[in-house]
């Protein structure tokens, strides 16, 4: 890992009335784009083709020269610095990944490093401390050749490259793109977990709206003829598309992908009454009265959750040990609000005990309790990286 | 090279030791051909001199003209034309051609050879530079090289195998037209076939012909060795 003091800080970028008109054709390629993307946050261009996403992501490091309005990049016109030295300090993932066959991939890693004249010890650690930022062995991946690894290892190399220097800017146009999707899933995560750490300013091109939500803190979604529709986080976008392009865009079960954007720490549970074997039934109906679900759960020692007590386990002085049901399945704070929902579905029940990393009760989850808060107004949704980092998604 | 020998029929054909009758009947003699090897030494050379300094040149004014090209699009029809125009002239009228211009001798046949070369390799060097896939130029671009280094750290190496299988191909087409230098005046083994008397003699044909192929041979096989060191991406498989 590099020393945090030596690591760029990330650079705001903004887009300010941009536009690319190319000659002899009546609409502009990008019509007047403006948008800011905090320093640290990924934005993601999303559209169907033609609609100019590609372009605007290729005006920011002048691989296309805008023809009107300004983009900034801390502050700074992109217009005001040579294209070569721009492209130097902006990272630059494209979908085919573009590595040179002819290369090493040491080599091609130690790209931009080459080009700015630094030492070849210097080079050779940098090259070795990339590979292994991304997941790769450098003692056997250093000497290979491109046409020597699988999609999935060439994408990361892609990756390593284009961090090199450890810039403040990356720009990726569909990286995940050319990769199948069990892979791309994979490569996603891994690379929202990187992003927590390196927090770099990302502008990210898709066309596919699902990565769009996964991967960013905003998303713009672009029209054919280079017009911006919205801007918004994407719980925003779903919750309250601006537009009918957009509303479409999403999808109608935009309310569904929603859920892919809560945990269940993030929502109000439901309150339940529990008991152990042997406690007093007065005191447990008590307790059951006075929370949200009727039914009392059974619990053991170390508040670990065991399962619904049956109504004759009450009918006694004592609670007794017979279950209606075992608790299944048992949710986690940190699981994806989408992942809880389908397990509930999964065991044909309506709720399901909630458990901290200890495995401790904290409360229910239940299917009204998802579905208010699947209708609720968009309040603290963490960031994709935020829901990458603690490694609950799918391949943890 | 102009000033080797001529061998004339009297000094050549009819000096013959050894098999004395299979000689006089123009036959395949091996006593003749291993007591006269050497008298094939100096053609052998002025060969290999004529065959190349043209494809020397050739391929250093196709490369040059292949990267002018490369920058600048609208010159590859051309110059494309150009060059497939010499490419239509046959040999022979090419020597004859050249010989008022240039005179009787070596630098006649070396124009005309260098010519052939130069169409040859040019065309690769343009298909092989506009081989080079897309995304790896972009890639090159998008990393902050300048066009002089996305040419010469990318694009020329990615184009050398497409370039040497031109310089091949250039390499064997010459040693042959080079057998018909004789026509402008220049030396070379051609030389040996040039009269009736020679062409006649099967052990000298087969001789001049052997040596004619294998220098063909030693040449592709001395570009094969030279591209296998320029290029070892290509052999890297799948691990």
């Amino acid at each position: 890992m590099p020393d945090p003091s030596d690591r760029s800080t990330a650079e705001p970028l903004e887009f300010c009335e941009a536009t690319k008109r190319y000659p002899g054709s009546a609409e502009p390629a990008v019509d007047g784009l403006s948008l800011e993307v905090p320093a640290g946050e990924i934005c993601v261009l999303v559209g169907p083709s033609g609609c100019g996403k590609t372009t605007a992501m290729r005006m920011v490091n002048r691989m296309i020269d805008i023809t009107a309005g300004d983009i900034r990049l801390g502050g700074r016109s992109v217009r005001d610095r040579k294209p070569e030295e721009l492209r130097r300090h902006i990272g630059y993932v494209i979908q085919q990944i573009g590595l040179f066959p002819h290369r090493t991939v040491a080599d091609n890693v130690a790209t931009v490093p080459k080009l700015l004249g630094w030492d070849k010890k210097r080079i050779a650690a940098r090259v070795d401390e990339l590979l292994e930022l991304v997941g790769l062995d450098p003692r056997v991946m250093r000497k290979r050749y491109p046409a020597q690894l699988s999609g999935g290892q060439r994408q990361r190399v892609g990756v390593a490259r284009a961090l090199a220097i450890d810039p403040p800017v990356m720009l990726m146009d569909e990286p995940f793109g050319a990769i199948d999707p069990i892979n791309r899933e994979r490569l996603q995560n891994e690379f929202l977990r990187l992003q927590a750490e390196l927090r770099k300013t990302i502008v990210f091109v898709t066309h596919d709206i699902d990565e769009a939500i996964k991967m960013g803190d905003r998303i713009a979604v672009m029209q054919v003829g280079g017009r911006l529709e919205q801007y918004a986080r994407p719980a925003e976008l779903l919750m309250a598309p601006a537009t009918e392009f957009v509303e479409d865009f999403v999808g109608a079960d935009r309310a569904l992908k929603r859920l892919a954007l809560q945990r269940v720490r993030d929502i109000d549970l439901w309150t339940v009454g529990t008991c152990r074997v042997g406690e007093p039934t007065s005191e447990v109906r008590k307790r059951v009265a006075e929370a949200d679900l009727e039914f009392p759960l059974l619990i053991d020692d170390r508040q670990r959750p065991i399962g619904w007590l049956s109504e004759r386990a009450l009918l006694g002085e004592r609670v007794r040990d017979e279950l209606r049901s075992r608790a299944d399945p048992v949710v986690e704070l940190d699981d994806i609000l989408r992942d809880a929902l389908s397990d509930l579905l999964a065991k044909e029940t309506m709720y399901g005990p909630v458990v901290d990393a200890r495995g401790r009760i904290v409360g229910v989850l239940s299917i009204q309790v998802i579905s208010h808060a699947v209708g609720g107004q968009p309040g603290n949704v963490p960031s994709p990286t935020e829901l990458a980092e603690t490694g609950t998604n799918e391949d943890g | 090279m102009s000033a080797a020998p001529v061998i004339a029929e009297g000094g050549f054909v009819r000096d013959r030791s050894g098999d004395a009758s299979c000689v006089a009947d123009n036959g395949f003699c091996p006593n003749w051909i291993v007591d006269n090897l050497d008298r094939y030494w100096d053609p052998l050379l002025e060969h290999v001199v004529l065959v190349v300094v043209s494809v020397g040149l050739g391929f250093a004014i196709a490369v040059a003209l292949g990267l002018v090209a490369h920058r600048q699009r609208w010159l590859v029809t051309p110059l494309t034309g150009v060059t497939s125009a010499i490419y239509t002239i046959p040999s022979p009228a090419m020597f004859l051609l050249l010989l008022p211009v240039s005179g009787r001798g070596d630098l006649t046949a070396i124009i005309a050879l260098t010519a052939y070369t130069q169409v040859i390799i040019f065309r690769n060097v343009v298909n092989g530079l506009q081989g080079v896939p897309a995304d790896v130029v972009d890639a090159a671009a998008g990393t902050g090289m300048t066009a002089n280094q996305r040419l010469f750290r990318i694009e020329v190496p990615l184009a050398l195998p497409e370039i040497l299988a031109g310089l091949r191909i250039a390499a064997a087409t010459t040693v042959g037209l080079a057998a018909l230098a004789f026509l402008a005046g220049a030396g070379g083994l051609g030389n040996q076939l040039s009269t009736a008397s020679l062409i006649t003699f099967k052990s000298n044909v087969v001789v001049a012909g052997v040596l004619v192929t294998l220098l063909a041979a030693v040449l592709d096989l001395l570009v094969l060795l030279l591209q296998r060191r320029l290029t070892p991406w290509e052999r890297a498989v799948a691990a």
